[in-house]
């Protein structure tokens, strides 16, 4: 049952990741693109947690803090470069 | 019965953050793209996170408590990030599809005295135009 689920949500997620990269390659504007970036890393997040459930290994944890960690980071970065055309003033 | 729960957070979770990429996919304008990532795969993260500290918790020895910062880092930054993004769109002057709201501070009977007040200055305006319009004549 829960390798089933863990399949499917697998194939869910995985379909997500494929949608946040078409918007990121088309996105009509930059702030599009920032935002598929933004889902791109919550997105790989949801991956390596399912991977660490499947796998059942709790190494993955670290990975994913990280993850979270520099992702927001950038997001705050790009858009303060979009906002002021500099990032540290 | 904890495998049925579990299975049930994770497949939330996924539907949840598939919602949520089909919403920036598809939806019309950034600020409406906006609404998908920021609260739909959020939660869809937030329920697989807490689907994976169920599950290492009832494995292992202790509570699992890692997950429970991720999830808090990412329910914290969620927001601000939507922020900043909205803020850098607004900057940009992005096209938005929303109709403009009508000011429900100023009803009606203001506005047409509001005219009338407009008819009283008209006298001014005149002068500002032909003074505006002089300029032109002598060219």
């Amino acid at each position: 049952m829960l390798d089933f689920a863990i399949t499917v949500a697998f194939g869910f997620v995985a379909i997500a990741v494929g949608m946040c990269c078409w918007r990121l390659l088309r996105g009509p504007s930059t702030p599009d693109r920032i935002l598929a970036l933004d889902t791109l890393y919550v997105n790989a997040i949801a991956l390596l947690m399912l991977l660490g459930i499947h796998l059942g290994s709790a190494l993955f944890f670290e990975a994913a803090l990280l993850i979270a960690l520099m992702g927001f980071i950038g997001t705050v970065a790009l858009c303060k470069y979009l906002l002021r055309g500099d990032i540290i003033e | 019965m904890l495998e049925y729960f579990l299975s049930f957070l994770i497949l939330t979770g996924a539907a949840l953050t598939f919602i949520g990429s089909l919403g920036l996919l598809r939806l019309k304008d950034f600020y409406m793209r906006l609404h998908g990532p920021t609260k739909a795969t959020t939660l869809g993260v937030g329920s697989l996170l807490i689907a994976s500290a169920v599950f290492f918790s009832s494995r292992d020895a202790g509570i699992s408590l890692h997950e429970v910062l991720i999830t808090l880092f990412l329910f914290i930054t969620a927001p601000v990030s939507a922020h900043l993004l909205a803020k850098a769109a607004l900057h940009l002057n992005l096209h938005s599809h929303a109709r403009i709201p009508v000011n429900p501070a100023r009803p009606v009977e203001d506005k047409d005295s509001e005219i009338a007040g407009a008819g009283s200055t008209a006298p001014a305006k005149e002068n500002s135009s032909t003074d505006m319009s002089s300029p032109h004549k002598s060219v």
